[in-house]
């Protein structure tokens, strides 16, 4: 796409930060709230399409130089090995468990071992569908 | 998880480690970061041989899937240990010789030592596991992992040949032996060797006993290369020597020895199973060995020879199982053979693998393992000959290797077979004694042609590719550990009471009170020992005179093997199925769809009428709104909008306002979760849409044809009535209260969450999402490979990815 749409660009530059911290906000409110690593991973990735439609792949690429399908393989091993800890503590695979911990500037924080698991699936979600159509967009 | 759990694993997690060891470690061999591994886990497997010594057990428990009994439990008794020890110590000799066989440079050393560690840690994991599901886990690992490294010269076609061929008889075997298990579970409700063990008198009056029986038989025979399932062993020679030193001498073929020993104080006490155990056993012993004898190639030598010890060994174990029948077992009469197979086990295992290696070497100096181009290395490679003479003189049974006394006691074994006072073995029993010693005059020829004809005769350096040399002292030294083993044992028998002897009592029946191991060299002038003199003598003369005798296997019909019926096999099924696949795929995705829309509605609609389940009740229904009412009319003008419309991009943008308007109804009904996914599902899908849109075909003309027309009418129509017949009834009938009040309770109580959708994903269904996003990452990298392939191949570049 070699359209050099100035409004399109100026307001993406600015709403892609919007989206994505957005984006941030609901993965972590997941557990309580609507959200979470899927519908968070999801969103970011419709900034990243957003952006991507804004401007031209090459110049998304370079400021954001990541290779999305490690991404997702990475986003894979969290969950599995999030999985494999439990059994360490002599439970099934894939037990969660969860607790208040006083963190400094938090509070007293909700913490739950499902939380690193989201991140695997946000990280899949990410990488797949930047994956996906960026390899549909680019092909001739 | 206790460590004996961390030792079965530990080879799957040094398995991850080793492409990187081999990517940043380039100068070393990728072997010897594995070879620490066996050698460490056989040094604790050592420990617990004072455990089973004193007839105690040692048993571990991690929960696997408790809820249905399936737990990862280990049980580690003498039979498991033995085998144990076979697998970690041959691995690391296997392993330590691999280092000089393959070589840095030209191989591809990563994924071969991946896979063999993943076989390592299988086999392992067969041998020690209690419980039947996760034994047949790592069972059909094994199978896999093997078929891997059969394949690993992959660019051969004999090896892919090879491979699949162990693959598909030793897989068919293992879903015969999952079979099994499910009929076990069905009789005695559990998944657990031990506790079937101690139900055998329900398992054995059961009707379902029998077809369990030949189902666990048709696992092992296949695992084992009994005939007539050998014909795979011989293909599988195509992998490298130190794979088939070690999975098709030492331990892979022998977890079919292992399950029918370890399921024997289940089955032994039916006459099926000596009949069908000592039988097969007996033919394969024959066959093999007489099979042995045409073989030019020194690893098919070795294969058949394989196939006909494990013929030996089964044999022994079925003769064994008549111990089962008596109550009280004067002198150990019957034990005696079983006593000889896991002898023989012992032996075997040294032997032969011991003689891989050396042809393994042969092999490697020469460049080729034919006997017809062989002959006179003896002078140029003398350890590699003297290795080869005690491995092969222990095959044939000769003193004073162990390969003898195994020998000796697997004649005394089938002579007492004929003693058996049951089933007319008075007569029929002489069948055994006679094949035993008719295979064994053939051993005899077998092994003695591997030595003579190798390193004896004339030297014909002309037909060699390679100057032959004695091979480098790394890839001497664990034949040379294993020959001397062969020796030590022959003279000290007694060294291994404290391995014997605990396996003897994990097989044998409870009702054998005591089994003492006593080996001896001599034991007088008895049936056994002149039966060996016949074996030497007659052997000899066969073995000098088979160049006139050896025509006789050029009678055999050649039309009628066993690996012609396998191949015809192949190809009709690969035939029959590619006819039947081509009269339904034609390749259309409107055709699939019709299919899988008729097959709904015909299955649901039919169903639903024919139960009676169709029930429209609208005294619940609530009240619609005005905005459920806007927003229904809305999809149902996009859905009408989106037939008539000529273009596919006013399609697409009229496909997103029914998603869209979806996701306001959830909104409506107070799913927030289930709208925001919508939306931005339905965003994100839409600008795929836009961006595959320009490979998109045209509207097609066939699409304007009344009868496309017509038969899309109908199944539309069909599709949404059946839909809003199912959502009517649903709601009308509800038979049961609604799950979502256990999860109401349970989602912040459990789990610590107040958003239950998102509990629901990564807690109580965690598993499902787990595998969603495997699969879903399995589809990005194929849908990566597969566009990024397409483009680089249509530019004529390089195959691979284009960065």
């Amino acid at each position: 796409m070699k359209v050099n749409d100035l409004i399109l660009q100026t307001t993406t530059t600015l709403l892609t930060f919007i989206i994505l911290i957005f984006s941030v906000y609901l993965f972590f409110a997941g557990h309580y709230t609507p959200g979470g690593g899927f519908i968070g991973g999801l969103m970011t990735s419709a900034a990243l399409v957003l952006l991507l439609l804004a401007f031209d792949k090459k110049t998304v690429q370079k400021a954001l130089p990541f290779n999305y399908l490690s991404i997702a393989a990475v986003g894979l091993m969290i969950s599995i090995i999030t999985g494999v800890i439990a059994l360490f503590f002599d439970v099934p695979f894939l037990t969660h468990t969860f607790g208040y911990v006083e963190l400094p500037l938090l509070g007293e924080t909700a913490l739950t071992s499902t939380l690193p698991f989201d991140l695997g699936v946000y990280l899949v979600v990410v990488g797949i569908a930047m994956t996906i159509i960026q390899t549909i967009g680019e092909s001739e | 998880m206790s460590l004996i759990h961390l030792v079965i694993l530990s080879p799957f997690l040094l398995a991850i480690l080793v492409p990187f060891a081999h990517k940043y470690f380039k100068s070393i061999h990728t072997g010897w970061f594995v070879f620490v591994l066996p050698l460490v886990l056989f040094i604790y497997f050592l420990q617990f041989l004072s455990t089973t010594m004193n007839g105690e057990t040692y048993t571990s428990t991690m929960k696997w899937i408790p809820s249905i009994g399936i737990d990862f439990v280990v049980y580690l008794d003498g039979l498991g240990l033995l085998f144990a020890l076979l697998i970690t110590g041959i691995g690391a000799l296997v392993v330590l010789y691999s280092i000089y066989y393959l070589s840095k440079e030209k191989e591809a050393l990563n994924t071969f030592y991946v896979y063999l560690l993943m076989f390592m840690g299988a086999m392992l994991g067969v041998v020690l596991s209690d419980n039947l599901l996760v034994m047949y886990s790592f069972w059909e690992l094994t199978s896999i992992s093997s078929f891997l490294l059969i394949s690993y010269w992959y660019h051969r076609e004999k090896s892919r040949y090879g491979a699949q061929k162990s693959m598909l008889i030793t897989v068919f075997g293992g879903l015969a032996m999952l079979a099994g298990i499910i009929l076990l579970y069905l009789m005695t409700g559990s998944f657990s060797i031990r506790e079937n063990i101690a139900n055998v008198d329900v398992i054995t009056s059961h009707e379902l006993f029998v077809p369990a029986l030949l189902l666990f038989l048709l696992g092992a025979f296949t695992k084992s290369a009994q005939f007539p399932f050998h014909i795979w062993l011989p293909d599988a020679m195509e992998a490298p020597t130190p794979v088939s030193a070690y999975l098709h001498s030492a331990t892979m073929v022998k977890a079919g020895i292992y399950l029918v020993a370890r399921m024997s104080p289940v089955f032994a006490g039916a006459p099926e199973w000596f009949w069908l155990v000592s039988g097969f056993g007996i033919v394969t012993l024959f066959w093999g060995s007489f099979s042995a004898v045409k073989q030019t190639d020194l690893k098919a030598i070795l294969a058949f020879s394989t196939v006909s010890q494990l013929g030996l060994i089964m044999s022994l174990l079925g003769i064994g199982s008549a111990a089962a029948h008596y109550d009280y077992i004067g002198e150990n009469a019957y034990t005696i053979a079983t006593l000889a197979a896991v002898f023989h086990l012992i032996n075997h295992a040294t032997f032969k693998g011991s003689l891989f290696m050396v042809v393994g070497i042969v092999d490697h100096e020469t460049g080729t393992r034919d006997i017809r181009k062989l002959g006179g290395l003896m002078n140029l490679m003398p350890i590699t000959f003297t290795l080869a003479i005690i491995g092969a003189f222990s095959m044939a049974g000769l003193p004073p290797f162990n390969g003898f006394l195994s020998k000796e006691m697997f004649f005394t074994g089938m002579l007492q077979a004929t003693e058996i006072s049951a089933w007319n073995m008075e007569t029929l029993g002489m069948i055994f004694p006679v094949l035993a010693w008719v295979a064994s005059v053939f051993t005899f020829i077998y092994s003695m042609v591997l030595v003579f004809k190798t390193f004896t005769g004339k030297y014909q350096p002309e037909k060699l590719d390679k100057k032959p040399h004695e091979a480098p002292i790394g890839m001497l030294i664990p034949p040379i550990i294993l020959a001397s083993l062969v020796v030590i044992f022959g003279f000290f028998p007694m060294l291994l009471k404290g391995v014997i002897e605990p396996a003897l009592y994990s097989i044998l029946p409870s009702n054998v009170l005591s089994v003492e191991v006593k080996i001896y060299h001599w034991h007088g002038f008895n049936t056994e020992l002149f039966m060996t003199i016949g074996v030497i003598l007659v052997g000899v003369l066969l073995y000098l005179t088979v160049a006139k005798w050896g025509k006789i296997y050029d009678w055999f019909p050649q039309r009628l093997t066993l690996n012609r019926l396998y191949d015809g096999g192949l190809v009709a099924l690969d035939r029959g199925s590619s006819a039947f696949t081509k009269s339904h795929m034609t390749g259309f995705i409107r055709d699939y769809l019709v299919m899988i829309f008729g097959f709904m509605i015909i299955l649901l609609g039919v169903l639903l009428f024919s139960t009676d389940a169709f029930n429209v009740n609208l005294t619940n229904v609530a009240p619609a709104g005005i905005y459920e009412v806007i927003l229904a009319l809305v999809m149902v003008i996009s859905a009408v909008t989106i037939l008539f419309v000529k273009s596919r991009l006013a399609a697409i943008i009229a496909l997103g306002a029914v998603g869209y308007s979806m996701s306001l109804f959830f909104v409506l009904f107070r799913a927030p979760d289930l709208a925001l996914t919508q939306l931005v599902i339905e965003t994100v899908s839409v600008a795929l849409f836009l961006l595959c849109f320009y490979h998109l075909p045209e509207l097609s003309k066939k699409m304007d044809r009344l009868r496309f027309k017509v038969t899309n009418f109908i199944i539309s129509l069909g599709v949404g009535l059946i839909v809003i017949f199912i959502g009517l009834s649903v709601n009308s009938s509800k038979l049961f209260e609604s799950i979502s009040s256990y999860f109401e309770a349970a989602s912040y109580k459990e789990a610590g969450g107040k958003n239950m959708v998102n509990v629901i994903l990564v807690d109580f269904r965690g598993f499902d999402t787990l595998f969603e996003i495997a699969v879903l990452t399995i589809a990005a990298f194929g849908i990566y490979a597969m566009i990024k392939l397409r483009l680089a191949d249509k530019k004529g570049g390089v195959k691979g990815e284009s960065k």
